[in-house]
């Protein structure tokens, strides 16, 4: 068992020894984590390294067979993850974007954040939802932010796929959340488009704690310079670290980097 | 942004006057012109329309669930059988009329050599109480299979399938004597309803009356419905359900909430069918009658909120006209429809009809170009 390392800072996020297995397949495996309070943290691994899986277990997708989840509430109570349902767990503050852009194709970009406001969600309360000026005003905030004002009335579905990763994490901003995951941001994206996505990752830092997973080097070199990158290999933690740190170590590059090459070649 | 009209386009709105228009005066040409007279419609075809105002509900309630929810159920006759049957049992406590001292024991009750009628089948006679179960009935029954089957994460063809097997475990239950709904006959031969006899004129008329407003009301419903955030959040269910999951809404609460209301609806639905169609039975509960609901609604248009009405209502049109001139065919033609359907009319006559309009546009617009 590794020792803490954020304990003595603000966390907002710890994984205790968490396992997963599927069909006998140990996806996860003995990981432990932690995320501390408006951290920018790259999550960096091989395929089938455990990534996906990892988010599904923090957001309540899967439950794990052992090991603690634990949300560390800005009240100071701890939420334990392990009970709470995907959608209590992004009332809770985390929010999740896909690994593939999910928006609703059919509605408009405004309804897309007006969906997602941090609002009560419950049944009734969307029924007899009146939208208010400060409503307008958050949805004007994100939309500036994710560069998608002249669009706001446009389908979500006509946007490309640049502005679609966008919008979603528009999505995620509009929900306030203390914790962004974020699975892939940079996936189809133009050289341009990966670098501004960077540059506002890097921004949301501090005000959200983000934790990133991704395979494109370039960009995990853009964010996470100077920041802390975990490598996941066959569900375990297997390096942490600076970017620099990891990028020179033997054994990650034995797993990590030399399939990377073969990945981006590919 | 400005959602407060319930009508989007000029279409729409052209298509709701003629069927305002249609509620009003097809009674009224009852009511005023005398039989003989070209104007004068008869109770019968007025029993005819009423039925079919009475499916077209019973289509709204389906499209709202398949068209704006991306819940397929093949099993909303089953609500619309409970509705009918709970106003059929009031109809059946209702045999002697408003003089009767005491109440008619009905036949298929002496047939099963009863002599009392039970104190819970008594209570239907209170028409209100009636008119109340076939809402709650078919509503108690959708919340708890809905909550039971979303809770479990149940989806796609495994949900439609379970809704048929629900319609058909249904039947099988209301087609048993022991049950107490007059096994396979069911209910027949009413006599009154709200005091008045079944048979006269003016029942035909406020029957049709009833259905055509209870038809503009879930019109109106539907309309609302849609413009509210729960609207937004309803069809964003039917395109990414794991994103609304993710941004904090219970799903399960929405499909539950709108399983249950369609429920209502098509129960409300099938209580006026009844005494219009002067039986209720368990042939009403067959799955093949679900899965023609599921036609009226994909011929009109999925997912538009007049194409479920016309569809509803041309079908059965086309099915009174083919039963009658080539009774064999129809099956066929029913088939032979929904392929035409599926293969070229992905979004029914709605969709056609937008596509028509969009061609005559274009080719407007493109005239002084090529000019």
């Amino acid at each position: 068992m590794s020792a803490p390392l954020y304990r003595d800072t603000d966390l907002v996020l710890s994984v205790e020894n968490v396992s997963k297995s599927f069909d006998g397949f140990k996806a996860i495996n003995d990981l432990t984590f932690y995320l501390g309070e408006g951290e920018l943290r790259t999550i960096i691994g091989p395929n089938g390294a455990g990534k996906s899986t990892f988010m599904d277990l923090i957001t309540g997708r899967t439950r794990p067979d052992e090991g603690r989840l634990t949300f560390h509430g800005k009240d100071g109570h701890d939420v334990d993850l392990t009970k709470s349902r995907e959608y209590q767990t992004n009332r809770l503050g985390i929010s999740r974007k896909f690994q593939t852009p999910s928006v609703y194709t059919q509605h408009t970009v405004y309804d897309n954040l007006v969906l997602s406001l941090n609002l009560n969600r419950g049944v009734m309360k969307t029924l007899f939802y009146k939208e208010a000026a400060a409503d307008r005003e958050e949805i004007d905030r994100v939309l500036e932010l994710v560069r998608l004002k002249d669009r706001r009335n446009e389908l979500a579905g006509s946007l490309s796929h640049g502005q679609k990763q966008w919008l979603e994490i528009g999505m995620l901003l509009a929900q306030k959340p203390r914790i962004l995951l974020v699975d892939e941001p940079a996936a189809g994206m133009s050289d341009e488009e990966t670098e501004r996505t960077g540059e506002l990752l890097i921004s949301l830092a501090g005000e959200h704690s983000v934790m990133v997973v991704e395979h494109d080097m370039v960009f995990v070199r853009q964010i996470a310079e100077g920041r802390k990158v975990t490598v996941l290999h066959q569900g375990h933690v297997l390096k942490e670290g600076t970017f620099s740190d990891v990028a020179n170590d033997e054994t990650v590059k034995e797993v990590y980097l030399g399939r990377a090459k073969h990945d981006d070649a590919a | 942004m400005i959602r407060s009209l319930p009508i989007d386009n000029k279409t729409e709105a052209t298509l709701l006057s003629v069927l305002v228009a249609f509620i009003v005066l097809f009674p009224l040409c009852n009511g005023v012109f005398a039989e003989g007279s070209a104007l004068h419609v008869s109770a019968f075809s007025m029993g005819v329309w009423g039925k079919y105002l009475c499916y077209a509900v019973l289509a709204v309630s389906l499209n709202m669930l398949w068209g704006y929810t991306g819940l397929l159920c093949l099993g909303q006759n089953l609500f619309f059988g409970l509705g009918g049957y709970a106003f059929g049992m009031y109809l059946m406590m209702n045999l002697g009329g408003p003089e009767a001292t005491e109440t008619v024991l009905p036949n298929f009750m002496e047939q099963r050599g009863m002599t009392m009628i039970p104190d819970w089948f008594l209570a239907f006679q209170n028409p209100v109480l009636a008119l109340l179960a076939a809402l709650i009935i078919p509503g108690l029954v959708a919340l708890v299979f809905g909550t039971l089957a979303f809770r479990s994460r149940i989806k796609g063809v495994y949900f439609s399938i379970l809704t048929q097997a629900l319609v058909y475990a249904a039947m099988l239950l209301f087609r048993r004597g022991e049950t107490g709904f007059g096994g396979t006959n069911g209910f027949t031969n009413y006599q009154y309803i709200f005091g008045a006899s079944i048979n006269s004129e003016s029942t035909a008329r406020w029957l049709f009356i009833g259905s055509g407003v209870l038809l503009l009301l879930v019109y109106l419903l539907v309309a609302w419905m849609l413009k509210t955030k729960f609207g937004l959040v309803q069809q964003a269910i039917r395109d990414s359900e794991n994103r609304v999951r993710f941004s904090g809404y219970s799903t399960t609460h929405f499909k539950a909430f709108v399983f249950t209301l369609s429920a209502m609806i098509a129960g409300a639905a099938g209580a006026l069918f009844v005494p219009q169609a002067g039986i209720i039975n368990p042939s009403e509960m067959l799955p093949a009658k679900g899965l023609d609901v599921v036609v009226w609604v994909a011929v009109g248009g999925r997912g538009t909120k007049m194409g479920p009405i016309i569809g509803a209502i041309l079908v059965n049109l086309l099915k009174s006209y083919t039963t009658r001139e080539f009774p064999e065919f129809w099956l066929l033609i029913l088939g032979g429809l929904f392929v035409l359907v599926v293969l070229f009319m992905p979004d029914g006559i709605m969709g056609l009809w937008d596509r028509y309009k969009g061609l005559l546009f274009s080719r407007k617009s493109a005239e002084p170009v090529a000019a």
